[in-house]
């Protein structure tokens, strides 16, 4: 099966690369973009593992074609790091242990931004209605709740 | 022993030092993995749960182009009938090997059959579905009714009872017949005023960890093997892929990938020596296997469904007489479920003078069930925390008095044998009786919405085992520690921090790393909450190593004795005004004799048993089956919490998944034999908004066996949410939940029974 | 997993004439159809993706509070549109429930009734607001009403070329009122084990009017429950009339066993749920007499 080139932006850097059709997102960041920070859990919008923003909207990679990116821009967790230093959001969930195993990390940062951008000051139930896309095995989410509404603080 | 009153790093929250590269993406999981010319491998895996193999033909696969190999269970060696310890349980290697790759017989949906590699993804999945298997379809075996019935069909033609420790002849799917005594049952149930006798039964649950399986795996021309994998045991690795594959262990280089979860699943092999084979065939280029959730579930080791009878016996005062227990554990396709380990936890947190525990590892044509947190205890303390709420209930007690009045201590001696040694049981009742949650009311509703409270409690045994570390002092002061403890939850923090507690420096100035099986002496798995205690407890040996170095170091720079001269708070001083910075020797090491590496390595002994004691608030909604939990508090004899973030973040990961097993988890199979929820949407695990806050009190009674009180904690606060949801419901509903897990429906169905009994 | 071909057009003739060809499928929001086509429980040669066409994208509330849904609109564009959320509370139940937030942000309504699954969160309160289903084909246009579409289990009507390009909701009556409720065994990212959708009206003695009632999940297509009007017409609202309105939900529905929960759960859900429904619906509808006209 042929490829299609694909032109986009992701992180803020024009990006342009080869997938195959049938190929997701997530893959194409992972695979070809080398951009492994974004993890695959459930290969089908189960879990959140594979959160990114398109153009700034909440979405599971998993469930993108890598084709339907064309002239879109694309926020992975190595977006969200700035230059210097770590996002309030990265710091609080370090201050608070809201990690253990640390793969649904980068998933839950992404739409913790996610929900920071729209709700600067979430309840903790806006907060546990919001990232209820993404699944966590190892906190109970305690922390990772802890740790958003004190980013929001 | 330390002081414990005076820790400088003990007890604080630094933040891991793995923590960053975890928060931006950079650390480097098991998928996320690349070597150089790297191949992708896909598996073909049963549709049956139980079949015959007649032939397999992979003409078709190897004809397609990009398929560079293609292997079968007939390119694993022959194994013989070998049991190794990988950690957190024997493993019958042989069976082992069925496993990754089956023999003669399909013997679940899911069980790998052939696998594939190829330049890419795509065209090794579709290599896979090229393969041709011959089936012949046999009628699969699918509880334990059906498992234990005197005229079931072996699973295993090689697999006899050990019926109370005698082999027996004719092949059964009972593997094993264990029993544990105590006293004489029949005298303790003969003086019992009050009996009850209830039957429960559990569902398959998975560990749910949402990384899956990954490995890469490279055969080089000289016969060295290459392997990064996700695992929560290295060398458990190493010696696996040995065993399989008849290869020296020298072979084998093992780089353990930062790990997204476990919980026991993670222990044994699945992919790598599939990955190795098929790495070998293709000439030598690395194979890259990662499983898809589908398989993750499908094939690989869920704890085990269960049917568990309890017969209590007291007298009105509250005092148990007798236990009875009869335990039968799905083992699935190969023996091994963790029924030894459920029966040593079922009555553990209780004096009972008469016991029996007859317990029974079966199998079935389902996964073969791997370790989950607490293996087997779960299970059983539903079962028993279910039925000893009965009889509190039953002779007008309350939880905690029942429990306070049967309370194991320092000295009681378990069913399965073991005496107790300095135990915190008793601490966590009493933490329950201090805590706002026991002492506050509980609002009760009308209409529909019922709300409850429930308690129970759980043990579990805690695991030592052998690690190995070394440490290498920096000029700068800093100390790299090199430690072989996969880090599945903030391990290498907790360990760095034992080590700069015991040699007296901060925390942030060592730098932890988990290495490869080349590069550090041996270590057992993480796993069996064991890796606090005993790594730590080798760095603690290291730390202390390392201090009295640098002091003879500094005794040479102040020209004095090492006798003469002390170390604290970064200076070392020989009392007479005369002092150097930690930092000035450190520097001037080649001065003084040169680096400073010590490596030590321990077969631990003394690791301390854990119990908790947790309270439940629920609401059901009796119009839809809904349970939701409202409250929830966990107290726990944490022995010493090195770093307690981590130790409320053990408490609460394990309560969350005892939730889950309670409220929603099971696996569903159709009559056949095919598992019909292998996804995260049907597999149903608490979300954000399923659970509450989870208050972890952590009840410190140190063990005085380790040099800095630890005990551990990552697995006992899975064993009690069952039955403690489960009081609870009892509680706002008057409903006895029998069966795991209590979802919707079958809290329905009871509740409409319940009423319709009501009403007659 | 299968692998399939990507297009992309920009009207809806080029979808049309996309879609006519061999096996393709319309890419919308893409949250059901792609681990379909992954996991290979449908196939296709070719997914188009319909996003960029103008018409699919309209969200348009009327000057007389009808309003316009392009088919591929996600869930979230429409839930945060305050004017909708004001107008048609009934209709966002449903459309908000569509998955979690990362599903909401591509999930489509069009989406949703085109995977035609008797669960489907949007289906049931759409077809108590009178939606109608605006489709283009190679001969043309045409128009369903909701139930029409929706013709077996994950069975739209829809033939070869034919594409759902807009979902039109009439105005609704002065003071209706409409609520949509599900059960699920998590409190979120499940399908629906049962839901309801209901609208009402109240006349100015506040007896009902122009009940509808439809259940989602409980049959091969979500089911409208013809005698609820009946019962409910010209009545106050009550403990009976509530009792009765489940009881009829109940009889109606054909649910089955599966792995999300039991037919007979599922009959005493409807009932359930159809009461709890009807209060909410009660709430958002307005007395005629207390109705202002503006």
């Amino acid at each position: 099966m042929s490829h299609l080139v694909v032109n986009s932006t992701v992180n803020g850097e024009p990006a342009e690369f080869l997938c195959e059709p049938h190929e997701t997102l997530l893959h194409a960041l992972r695979d070809t973009l080398l951009l492994t920070g974004t993890k695959e859990g459930c290969s089908n919008g189960n879990c959140g593992a594979c959160s990114v923003l398109l153009d700034g909207v909440l979405v599971n990679s998993c469930l993108v074609l890598a084709a339907e990116v064309e002239g879109r821009q694309v926020t992975t967790i190595e977006g969200l790091t700035p230059r210097e230093g770590l996002h309030p959001l990265q710091q609080q969930f370090l201050e608070n242990a809201a990690l253990q195993c640390g793969i649904c990390t980068p998933g839950f940062i992404v739409a913790s931004k996610a929900l920071l951008d729209r709700n600067p000051h979430p309840t903790e139930a806006e907060v546990r209605h919001f990232l209820a896309g993404n699944l966590c095995r190892c906190t109970g989410y305690d922390k990772i709740v802890r740790a958003v509404l004190a980013a929001a603080a | 022993m330390s002081d414990q009153t005076a820790f400088k790093v003990i007890g604080t929250r630094p933040v891991r030092h793995d923590g960053v590269d975890k928060v931006t993406g950079r650390a480097l999981y098991g998928a996320d993995v690349r070597m150089n010319g790297q191949i992708y491998g896909a598996m073909l895996r049963s549709p049956h749960a139980h079949a015959r193999i007649l032939s397999i033909d992979t003409s078709f696969a190897e004809a397609l182009p990009g398929v560079k190999s293609v292997v079968t269970g007939a390119d694993l060696p022959a194994m013989a009938d070998k049991i190794a310890d990988t950690g957190e349980g024997a493993v019958n290697l042989r069976h082992l090997s069925s496993n990754i790759l089956a023999g003669s017989t399909a013997l679940y949906w899911g069980h790998a059959i052939a696998a594939v590699a190829a330049t890419t993804q795509t065209i090794a999945d579709q290599a896979a579905a090229l393969i041709r298997v011959e089936y012949e379809v046999l009628p699969p075996i699918l509880d334990l009714a059906a498992a234990m019935a005197p005229d079931a069909a072996a699973l295993h033609a090689d697999v006899v009872t050990n019926e109370l420790g005698e082999k027996g002849k004719a092949p059964s799917n009972v593997a094993e017949h264990f029993r544990h005594e105590k006293g004489d049952v029949a005298a303790g149930f003969a003086a019992a005023e009050v009996v009850i006798e209830r039957e429960y039964k559990t569902g398959t649950v998975h560990q749910g960890y949402i990384e899956p399986h990954s490995a890469t795996v490279q055969w080089n021309a000289d016969g060295q093997l290459i392997v990064y994998c996700s695992t929560q045991g290295s060398f458990g690795v190493r010696s696996e892929i040995s065993e399989i594959l008849g290869l020296p262990i020298s072979h084998i280089k093992v780089i353990p990938t930062e790990i997204g979860g476990g919980f026991g699943g993670k222990l044994n092999v699945y992919l790598e020596p599939v990955a190795a084979l098929l790495s070998r065939k293709a000439g030598g280029r690395a194979v890259k296997i990662t499983m898809s959730r589908i398989d993750v579930l499908a094939a690989t080791g869920p704890t085990s469904a269960s049917i568990i009878k309890v017969k209590y016996g007291a007298t009105r005062d509250g005092r148990l007489t007798a236990a009875q227990v009869w335990m039968a554990y799905e083992a699935g396709a190969f023996p091994g479920s963790p029924v030894g380990a459920g029966s040593g936890v079922i009555l553990a947190p209780y004096d009972i003078p008469n016991v029996v525990i007859d317990g029974y590892d079966v199998l079935c044509n389902k996964p073969k069930s791997n370790a989950y947190r607490a293996p087997g205890g779960t299970n059983a303390a539903y079962a028993a925390e279910s039925a000893l709420d009965e009889l509190a209930r039953a002779l007008n007690m309350g939880p905690i008095e029942i429990r306070l009045k049967n309370a194991a201590k320092e000295g009681t001696r378990r069913a399965d044998g073991p005496v107790f040694p300095r135990i915190g049981f008793v601490e966590t009742l009493e933490a329950v009786m201090r805590h706002p949650h026991y002492t506050s009311a509980l609002e009760r509703s009308s209409g529909p919405l019922r709300r409850g409270r429930g308690i129970a409690s759980g043990f579990w045994f805690n695991f030592g085992g052998t690690s190995s570390a070394s440490a290498t002092v920096n000029p700068d002061g800093t100390v790299s520690l090199t430690e072989g403890s996969t880090d599945i939850g903030g391990s290498r923090t907790s360990i760095a921090m034992q080590f700069a507690e015991s040699l007296g420096i901060p925390v942030d100035q060592v730098k932890p790393q988990v290495v490869d099986t080349d590069s550090v002496g041996y270590n057992d798995a993480t796993g069996g909450s064991r890796t606090t205690f005993a790594t730590g407890w080798v760095v603690y040996e290291i730390g202390q190593k390392i201090r009295t170095e640098l002091i003879a170091r500094a005794a040479k720079m102040l020209e004095t004795e090492p006798g003469q001269v002390s170390f604290e708070n970064g200076v070392f001083s020989n009392g007479a005004m005369k002092n150097i910075p930690y930092a000035q020797v450190t520097a001037d090491l080649d001065k003084t004799g040169g680096p400073i590496v010590v490596s030590h390595s321990m077969r631990t002994r003394g690791e301390g048993t854990a119990f908790a004691t947790h309270i439940v608030d629920v609401e059901v909604d009796i119009e839809t089956g809904k349970v939701d939990i409202l409250r929830y508090t966990a107290t726990q004899d944490v022995g010493h919490a090195i770093h307690p973030s981590y130790v409320e973040g053990q408490i609460q990961g394990g309560v969350a998944q005892g939730i889950g097993w309670a409220l929603n988890e099971e696996y569903i199979y159709d009559k056949n034999g095919k598992l019909l929820n292998a996804g995260f949407l049907d597999y149903r695990m608490p979300t954000t908004l399923d659970l509450p806050m989870i208050d972890a009190v952590l009840v410190e009674v140190p063990n005085p066996k380790h040099p800095y009180g630890v005990r551990g904690v990552g697995e006992v606060p899975i064993v009690p949410p069952a039955g403690a949801i489960a009081n609870a419901i009892f509680d706002a509903t008057g409903v006895r939940m029998m069966e795991l897990p209590m979802s919707p429906a079958r809290n329905l169905a009871a509740l409409e029974a319940a009423a319709i009994a009501a009403a007659v | 997993m299968q692998t399939f071909n990507f297009l992309s057009v920009a009207t809806v003739e080029d979808a049309v004439a996309a879609l006519k060809m061999g096996a393709n499928r319309p890419l919308a929001g893409g949250t059901d159809l792609i681990p379909m086509l992954r996991e290979g429980r449908r196939s296709a040669d070719a997914v188009v993706d319909i996003k960029r066409i103008p018409k699919l994208n309209q969200l348009v509330v009327g000057p007389g509070h009808d309003l316009m849904i392009g088919a591929a609109v996600s869930a979230q564009r429409i839930c945060r549109d305050p004017e909708i959320a004001r107008a048609f509370p009934g209709l966002i139940d449903g459309i908000s429930l569509i998955g979690g937030t990362q599903i909401q942000g591509r999930a489509s309504v069009g989406g949703n009734l085109c995977t035609a699954s008797p669960a489907g969160d949007a289906i049931p309160a759409l077809i108590v607001h009178d939606a109608v289903l605006m489709v283009e084909g190679p001969s043309g246009g045409s128009e369903f009403p909701v139930s029409a579409f929706l013709i077996g289990p994950g069975k739209n009507a829809l033939g070869p070329g034919e594409l759902l390009v807009s979902i039109y909701v009439p105005a609704p009556k002065p003071g209706f009122g409409a609520a949509y409720l599900r059960f699920i065994p998590r409190n979120e990212m499940d399908i629906a084990v049962a839901s309801v959708g209901i609208g009402l009206c109240q006349d100015e003695g506040g007896r009902i009017t122009g009940l509808k009632l439809a259940l989602g999940a409980v049959g091969p297509t979500p089911i409208v429950v013809a005698e609820a009007a009946g019962i409910a017409e010209g009545q106050l609202p009550s403990a009976e009339l509530l009792a009765r309105l489940g009881a009829a939900a109940e009889a109606a529905a054909r649910p089955i066993d599966d792995v999300r929960g039991t037919a007979v759960q599922r009959r005493r859900l409807v009932n359930v749920l159809t009461r709890r429904a009807f209060e909410k619906a009660l709430s958002r509808s307005v007395r005629m007499s207390s109705f202002k006209l503006f």
